[in-house]
């Protein structure tokens, strides 16, 4: 129980604020015919998930967050948007009327079925904590425990870059 | 109280619950392949915010959630670089990003 006039009543306003703009966001990206209108609706999204991770102890995370995400695949989205989207000759509108409804049930009883077995399980918390989830212990875990997984991610990401520029590449010289 | 709503587990699994029926929603709803990419981010986005929730209220050691939604991201920037040259390749090939026009083997 806190006050509006406190450090901690403040916070709560601001983590109001960075819901509203998650779920805005997330309506926005998925809602609007536009394909430039639902990127930046993502983006808007991906800012208030940052938020988020804010709250959850991980200024870390909130960062790379911006900058994978907001900074990096967000723009990706647009410049494929550019490259490749027919644009004002696509016909107007999306699924038929039963279509959407029938895709709005099925993300709502998701939705409802993972919040209500979220809220309802008692989740029981850790006896003790090893150690407080700092940038600092999160380079060390990296580079030990999870120094393998480590590797493989990068070796995967350089798959993914030659693999992208191998398609995107094909094909090119005749079009 | 509403305003103590952030320290709390159940109010962050709530969130990426509606974040992964939206992703769920935009996935079925859509019928170009770029919508389709944007609703996949949401549910990562979704899954990543249950991993760091659960992360920060119940794990022993709270750097598990955090390198896992590393890991996350990393795998979520590689799959869109290659669902977007594939999206490019296809544009070429059909001239549409459009579900229903790139059918060809329905037969």
């Amino acid at each position: 129980m806190s006050s509006l006039v406190s450090v901690e009543g403040l916070a709560g306003v601001v983590f109001l604020v960075v819901v509203a703009v998650t779920l805005i966001g997330g309506v926005i990206a998925t809602s609007s015919t536009r394909l430039p209108r639902a990127v930046s609706g993502l983006a808007l999204c991906l800012i208030g998930i940052a938020g988020l991770y804010y709250f959850l102890n991980s200024p870390f995370l909130a960062a790379m967050e911006m900058l994978i995400y907001v900074g990096a695949v967000c723009v990706t989205i647009v410049f494929a948007i550019m490259l490749a989207d027919p644009g004002a000759d696509k016909k107007p509108g999306g699924m038929t009327a039963v279509g959407t409804a029938g895709s709005l049930g099925v993300g709502a009883l998701f939705a409802w079925g993972l919040a209500a077995l979220g809220t309802t399980t008692m989740w029981p918390a850790a006896a003790v904590k090893v150690n407080d989830g700092s940038v600092k212990a999160v380079g060390h875990a990296l580079l030990t425990t999870y120094s393998f997984v480590f590797e493989l991610i990068s070796v995967v990401l350089l798959l993914a870059i030659i693999g992208a520029l191998a398609l995107a590449r094909s094909g090119r010289d005749k079009a | 109280m509403i305003l103590d709503l952030y320290n709390n587990l159940e109010t962050y699994l709530v969130i990426a619950a509606l974040l992964f029926g939206l992703g769920i929603f935009g996935m079925l709803n859509r019928r170009s392949l770029i919508g389709m990419l944007i609703a996949a981010e949401l549910l990562l986005g979704g899954a990543s915010l249950n991993f760091m929730a659960f992360n920060r209220f119940l794990a022993p050691d709270p750097t598990t959630g955090q390198i896992f939604t590393l890991f996350i991201m990393g795998i979520a920037a590689a799959e869109a670089a290659i669902a977007l040259s594939i999206i490019i390749a296809v544009y070429r090939n059909f001239k549409s990003i459009d579900t229903e026009d790139i059918a060809e083997l329905q037969g």
